[in-house]
């Protein structure tokens, strides 16, 4: 563990997280058919309106992908979590919102059901993840915050998004 | 101090490295026989705004250096001495040196101090002959000299307007026309000391008393103004020169304590410039000596060479070797003011900054065309000003992108300055005669391709150097010039732009290469048609050379030349005939940012075919198209069997119609391999900005990037090679 801690310090991102623990950090939520879940909101650029319009389409890439959009300029990849967690209809309302990310260097957006508010959550809040077996790996998810009687699972949308499940990154490049 | 001074560094490696170039560009486009005193005077600037540069951050191996070369260009310039072809061997030994120095300084790699201690020997010793040795080719000069009274003044104007760019620095030192007397002088100087460190001091008597002899008379720590009294040879302007580096010549005087002889205008306009401050004196140096000029009598260059004939003829014919930075350096054979000026009006900007202006004016493009799409649904009857408003920002908007397109671009001359000196250094080492024409040195490319196009262009010239061109006397036992001529010409046709390496020299052998395919057990018959054959050089270890020896016939290099290119999105083709010369042709696109394109569509799709593969479009007939083993298309175009890609089976996609003939064919040739491609619909040609897929996703099969459309959407272009490879 401590050795994990350490080598994870040097990246901005966790050491700023850590810092931050100490008073609150401060996720995004979002909804998931009926689930709802939480990340860091320091990955999030912006969120948008989904736009089935606007998507091209790309050949022979997994049903989840639902292709690239130009934002301003830069073709970003429009993942839909829904199809890739079965969690809920992707049905596409006005609620549906599109989360931009932007992870690691890239930038990506990921189609949600509708994002709820944006909660600051005190580190002993967040209890630690059981074992079970959920759709995303328990290796994506820091841990289980609970707001009054809600329960937010907290995933770590870096390690997500980078991770060959997703398939949104050459895995031979890195 | 040197905390402060290190942010400087980069520009003066940069700019020196620049110089070094100019320069040596210069010595090579220098003919010994009759040196026009400008090309003279270039290298003499280089040199000096490198001591320059290396004095002030305290570069001494390198001011050492530079000084040497600045003595001995100085008695060149002035006509002591006589220019002959083992001193601009040896200045570009000394231009190495400065090279290697400058890597020195900047952390990779040192200068040899054998091979400095060398040069600095050989440049010594030619500057300590004695003017005697001179020819005497004073009396030509003048009667030559009046053939062209223009001469004269061009130059004088061409050196006065880069007089500007260099300010104090250089004052005077461009005037030629100060007569030498090797009389020794005696200056009174007297300068503030003030903000100098010690080592800078240091420095500077280090400085004046490699021109002469100097006495300090007075200096008080108080006052900071130190008195001198130094006696010297050099030419006033040089120990004013040598002073103004260090000190602010603002606080700078020197006065001529006994007048010699030479007592003409220029000595008194020159000493009442120095007292004014540093831009203004500039400026007045300017005026009195385009004045001096005019005045001068022609015959007022002493042994200065600058025949006239020469000039014009190097001016009509500035595309032969001289081709150095022509576009960019003062020195370059066309003495024209127009060149002159053109390197003081550039600036240095960062390609970042460049690259992010260009991606927001493509930006800026887009909006543009979606609010154009927007108001046409408007009725302009209604709304006259908004239509007329639109077109105005479509003019603008389009003009825009096409100057900030521009700013990549870089001429070929970038590129082409540096083969004179490997084709010279080269033809001396293989006791060859070759001569190096460059044409279309204007010619634009795009800055990325110009820096990965010297490469494999220098290997093609050292292989046209190696194997095309023979020696002298095989050249006249052919009947050909014992001289060969090498030639690099560059020019845009269409997109693309087209640089050719030629030789005059002996050709390829299509028996010896088809003999050494075979031996390597390549595919090969002998049906093959020219074409084909010269292809095979590009073979990975193909080498037909006898003997290997350090230049080339290892067999690699050939095959990278080819892959770079490719690389690029280039293609290389060869022409050659056996005993007349072999033609290297490479294409490549203008620029990387931007693809002409035809948009095709399949079901709902649009996707980018670039334009640069595709050789035809046709309508085919059911009976053109047959089947092979049930499965795999072909059609016959023009008794061509090319197989069929159809591209909804490539990306899954359902087309309006699956049968072939309601479709149309795109004839795609990849490097030679053919196929048809099957789309739904043509929609029309684009200029596309190429936006890359990779950078947020990943690659995809088939796609090698995606751009943006005028409606916003995003449209996918196609891999062409791959895909047409994958049906080979």
């Amino acid at each position: 563990m401590s050795q994990q801690q350490t080598a994870a310090m040097p990246t901005s991102a966790n050491s700023v997280g850590e810092t931050a623990s100490q008073q609150m950090n401060e996720f995004l939520t979002f909804r998931l058919g009926a689930e709802e879940y939480g990340i860091d909101i320091l990955k999030v650029q912006e969120i948008r309106g989904y736009d089935s319009e606007a998507i091209t389409q790309i050949a022979n890439s997994p049903d989840f992908i639902k292709g690239v959009v130009n934002l301003r300029g830069i073709i970003v990849p429009i993942i839909d979590m829904r199809i890739k967690f079965m969690l809920g209809n992707a049905e596409y309302d006005q609620f549906t919102v599109v989360i931009i990310l932007n992870v690691g260097g890239r930038v990506m957006g990921i189609v949600v059901d509708g994002v709820s508010d944006v909660i600051g959550l005190d580190m002993d809040h967040v209890r630690p993840t059981p074992e079970f077996g959920s759709i995303i790996d328990t290796k994506y998810i820091t841990g289980l915050g609970t707001i009054d009687d809600r329960m937010l699972i907290l995933v770590d949308i870096e390690k997500l998004m980078a991770s060959e499940d997703m398939g949104l990154v050459d895995q031979a490049v890195n | 101090m040197s905390t402060d001074l290190e942010q400087f560094y980069e520009v003066f490696f940069e700019e020196s490295s620049e110089l070094l170039a100019e320069m040596e560009a210069c010595l090579l486009g220098l003919d010994v026989n009759s040196p026009s005193i400008e090309d003279l005077n270039a290298i003499f600037r280089a040199a000096h705004s490198i001591k320059g540069g290396a004095g002030t951050f305290g570069f001494t191996d390198m001011t050492e250096m530079t000084h040497m070369l600045e003595t001995l260009l100085d008695r060149l310039r002035k006509g002591e001495l006589q220019v002959r072809s083992e001193m601009v061997d040896a200045f570009l030994k000394a231009g190495d040196v400065i090279k290697d120095q400058l890597a020195g300084h900047r952390g990779d790699g040192t200068a040899d101090p054998a091979v400095v201690k060398e040069v600095c020997e050989e440049l010594q010793k030619f500057s300590e002959e004695t003017p005697g040795a001179t020819p005497t080719n004073n009396g030509n000069n003048e009667v030559s000299a009046e053939y062209s009274q223009e001469q004269p003044q061009q130059e004088a104007v061409a050196v006065i307007e880069s007089c500007e760019t260099e300010l104090s620095s250089e004052i005077g030192g461009e005037s030629p026309i100060v007569a030498e007397d090797t009389n020794q002088t005696v200056y009174q100087i007297e300068f503030s000391t003030s903000g100098l460190s010690d080592g800078a001091k240091e420095n500077l008597f280090f400085n004046l008393k490699q021109q002469g002899k100097i006495e300090v008379l007075t200096q008080s720590n108080d006052s900071e103004t130190c008195h001198l009294r130094m006696t010297t040879t050099a030419p006033e302007e040089d120990v004013w020169e040598t002073l103004a580096f260090i000190v602010d010549p603002a606080n700078l005087k020197i006065d001529k304590v006994e007048e010699t002889e030479e007592s003409d205008n220029s000595t008194s306009s020159e000493s009442t410039t120095q007292e004014v401050p540093s831009t203004e004196s500039t400026e007045k140096t300017k005026v009195s000596s385009s004045e001096e000029f005019e005045s001068a009598p022609y015959g007022f260059f002493p042994g200065a060479p600058a025949s006239p004939v020469e000039s014009s003829a190097k001016e009509v014919n500035a595309s032969t070797v001289t081709a150095d930075k022509s576009n960019q350096s003062l020195a370059a054979g066309s003495s024209t003011k127009a060149a002159a000026s053109g390197e003081t009006n550039s600036i240095r900007v960062s390609i970042g900054k460049v690259d992010q202006m260009i991606n927001l004016v493509g930006e800026l493009v887009i909006t543009q065309a979606m609010l154009a799409q927007t108001t046409s649904e408007i009725d302009p009857v209604i709304s006259e000003k908004l239509h007329s408003g639109m077109s105005q920002l479509e003019r603008n908007t389009r003009d825009l992108q096409e100057s900030v397109m521009s700013i990549r671009m870089l001429p070929m001359s970038f590129v082409f300055s540096r083969y004179p000196r490997v084709v010279r250094d080269l033809a001396a080492k293989l006791n060859k005669k070759v001569e190096l024409k460059t044409v279309g040195e204007g010619t634009e490319l795009d800055k990325g391709l110009i820096e990965k196009i010297a490469d494999p262009l220098t290997h093609l010239v050292r292989n046209s150097l190696d194997h095309g061109i023979e020696l002298p006397e095989k050249r006249i036992a052919a009947g050909k010039l014992a001289k060969g001529t090498i030639t690099l010409r560059a020019f845009q046709q269409g997109g693309s732009i087209v640089i050719e390496v030629g030789d005059d020299g002996a050709g390829l052998n299509r028996d010896k290469i088809m003999a050494k395919a075979k031996e390597r057990g390549l595919q090969v018959h002998d049906g093959m048609s020219d074409q084909e054959v010269w292809m095979l050089i590009f073979e990975p270890g193909f080498s037909t050379a006898d003997k290997v020896t350090d230049v080339s016939g290892r067999g690699v290099g050939m095959d990278v030349v080819k892959r770079n290119i490719q690389g690029m999105g280039g293609r290389v083709e060869i022409n050659s005939v056996f005993g007349v010369g072999t033609r290297i042709t490479i294409r490549l696109p203008l620029t990387l940012a931007i693809l002409d394109g035809l948009s095709v569509t399949v079901g709902d799709q649009m996707f980018i075919v670039p334009l640069t593969y595709i050789t035809e479009s046709l309508q085919p007939s059911e009976n053109d198209i047959r089947t092979v083993s049930g499965r795999g298309r072909v059609v016959q175009v023009r008794g061509e069997y090319l197989p069929v890609i159809a591209l909804h089976e490539v990306f899954n996609i359902r087309p309006k119609s699956s049968e072939i003939k309601d479709g149309i064919l795109v004839i795609l040739d990849a490097d030679g391999h053919k196929a048809a491609m099957l789309v739904d619909e043509l929609v029309g040609q684009h200029q596309v900005v190429i936006k890359s897929l990779e950078s947020n996703y990943r690659r995809v099969h088939g796609v090698s990037g995606a751009t943006i459309m005028g409606d916003g959407k995003v449209a996918l272009i196609l891999d062409t090679t791959g895909l047409v490879m994958s049906t080979q």
